[in-house]
């Protein structure tokens, strides 16, 4: 077993390459392991490998090559970088258990600074597990780690800000035959003025002027744009053919050739679930979020949560969270005096305030949809094990009051994605049949290992201690 | 399904190939293999175990499990975590993967 880490830093998006880059400058000795081959987490995915490649760095934007120098001061900085390593095990005490090809390590550190990022919201429709149904997502990293774009009838189903971003970056790559199915509701639209206010402070004008940018494009293209979009369903046989859909009082069909789903990104809670951080329902982004103190402190002491990870607050704001934990850090390791910690936490405090007050104008006006949050009867909620939303209905109707109890009836959340993508769906679905809340419903309770880990594996660890 | 946004290096660096179910894909470095099958048009990965319904990547992102397949001779692989590498011998993942 490794000696004993300052912090180890789990994610490597812009909130793990913050922290990181922070902690190790400020002298403590610090660790980055993450899955992916190189820096830059989803958002910013192949960033240095796309720097010397001029037309997709173009394609991509500018706040995309942002990232560049993120990793740039990450490679630059003392911090120890472990990529293509996985993290199958957290204990509450900061000991962090790795596999890289097929070797398994345990580390501990005094702290720990969970930065895994988002994930897109599960949008169960029926149809949704066919071979070309994928995520907004899914297309834009293989854009951005592949230069791959997609190439027939693309129809992209949803709302929010990466699904029109998304968009126009298929257009500028050569996409031809885009053709989009907004689901935002039209009714968000009065209740998300309310918050306009507050989003025309801070950075929040920068934001509007991007997204306004994008509505344009999106019509100078002549994009076919179908509003107010509801009760999707695709089908095919071997693989997604066609997309039949509501719009205002019409139900239309057409045909495709691959389909990418996005209704918002919701914080990836695999790991800080495993551990047992205090989760909280959150009304306005419509899913659980860890509980922090104003440093991204978790519920167990030193245990932080940076980014995404903690609640959806974008790229930007999510590297300022990174140095207000790694600063937090730097303090109870008495590498900084308390006027040095007073003075960089009000800036970085200051800059992500700046970047949130865009937060719940976006969060009310592509508020997703109820259809996707409890989705009707026949639709596959869990897609590993095969199980209906009509099942999950069927066991709170006998008596079933949570998402673990419906786990053992059902095998739901118990396929190879450890229920990573069915568990906000199950536990809407059991609230709303209970009359309780998210709260009272809970989550599944998440256990190691978080990632496959074979016996063999495990063993080789044993016999190396 | 998926093209190239350079049309000019769509062709592999020598001997930037993997094998899937017998015939050659070619990739670019640092395509993941599921990227690679993609863009080959390889659909689908697998069957689902449950009720052998087809299955192809979701997320590309390591968290739904659905891009699994067979990395010489290991079953249950992530392909969408793991960067294509010469010479790679992959097949669909037919099932639940084997014990042993």
């Amino acid at each position: 077993m490794n000696a004993l880490w300052d912090a180890i830093v789990i994610g490597a998006g812009p909130a793990g390459m913050t922290a990181a880059t922070t902690l190790s400058e400020g002298g403590a000795r610090t660790l980055v392991v993450d899955e992916q081959p190189a820096p830059g987490g989803q958002i910013y995915r192949a960033v240095e490998r796309n720097m010397d490649n001029a037309s997709l760095s173009a394609l991509l934007g500018p706040d995309y090559a942002d990232g560049a120098a993120l990793a740039t001061s990450l490679r630059a900085s003392a911090a120890e970088l472990r990529f293509g390593t996985s993290v199958w095990r957290v204990d509450a005490d900061g000991t962090v258990w790795t596999k890289a090809d097929g070797k398994i390590e345990r580390l501990r550190a005094r702290n720990l600074v969970i930065a895994s990022g988002a994930m897109e919201r599960p949008v169960p429709v029926p149809g949704w597990t066919l071979p070309g149904v994928m995520t907004v997502g899914a297309l834009q990293i293989m854009l951005k780690d592949a230069g791959l774009r997609p190439c027939g009838r693309l129809v992209l189903a949803g709302c929010g800000p990466l699904l029109y971003l998304f968009a126009v970056q298929c257009l500028e790559a050569g996409v031809s035959d885009l053709v989009l199915l907004d689901t935002a509701e039209r009714a968000n639209f009065i209740p998300a003025l309310r918050h306009l206010p507050k989003a025309v402070s801070g950075h929040g004008p920068g934001y509007l002027r991007k997204g306004f940018g994008l509505m344009t494009a999106l019509r100078r293209h002549g994009v076919k744009i179908y509003r107010g979009v509801s009760n999707l369903r695709i089908k095919g046989t071997e693989r997604a053919a066609t997309a039949i859909f509501r719009t205002g009082a019409r139900t239309l069909r057409i045909d495709l050739d691959l389909v990418a789903l996005h209704e918002g990104v919701i914080p990836n809670q695999q790991i800080a679930r495993s551990i047992g951080c205090a989760h909280r329902w959150d009304e306005e982004q419509r899913c659980f979020l860890p509980i922090l103190d104003p440093m991204r402190e978790s519920s167990i002491a030193g245990i932080f949560i940076a980014g995404d990870g903690g609640g959806i607050v974008g790229a930007v704001a999510s590297a300022h969270t990174g140095a207000l934990c790694a600063l937090a850090i730097l303090k109870r390791l008495g590498k900084i005096t308390e006027a040095e910690f007073a003075d960089r936490k009000a800036i970085a405090q200051q800059a992500l305030d700046a970047h949130l007050t865009i937060r719940p104008f976006l969060d009310r006006l592509y508020r997703p949809r109820d259809e996707v949050l409890v989705p009707a009867n026949e639709v596959v909620v869990c897609r590993c094990e095969a199980i209906r939303a009509g099942a999950i209905r069927d066991v709170v109707q006998r008596g079933c009051l949570g998402p673990n109890q419906a786990k053992a009836f059902l095998r739901c959340g118990m396929g190879p994605c450890q229920g990573r993508i069915c568990g906000p769906t199950v536990g809407a679905i059991i609230a709303r049949g209970t009359g309780q809340t998210p709260d009272a419903t809970g989550y599944y309770r998440i256990r190691p290992p978080l990632k496959p880990v074979s016996i063999g594996e495990l063993a080789s660890q044993y016999e190396e201690d | 399904m998926f093209t190239r946004v350079e049309r000019n290096s769509a062709l592999p660096a020598g001997g930037n190939v993997l094998h899937f179910e017998g015939s050659p894909v070619p990739f670019q470095p640092g395509d993941s293999v599921a990227a690679a099958l993609l863009a080959a048009g390889a659909s689908p990965f697998r069957e689902s175990p449950v009720d052998d319904s087809l299955r192809a990547p979701y997320c590309m992102m390591g968290v739904c499990f659905e891009c699994l397949v067979e990395i010489d001779g290991r079953q249950n692989q992530q392909s969408c975590l793991t960067t294509a590498r010469p010479g790679m011998i992959v097949k669909r993942q037919h099932g639940a993967r084997t014990l042993g």
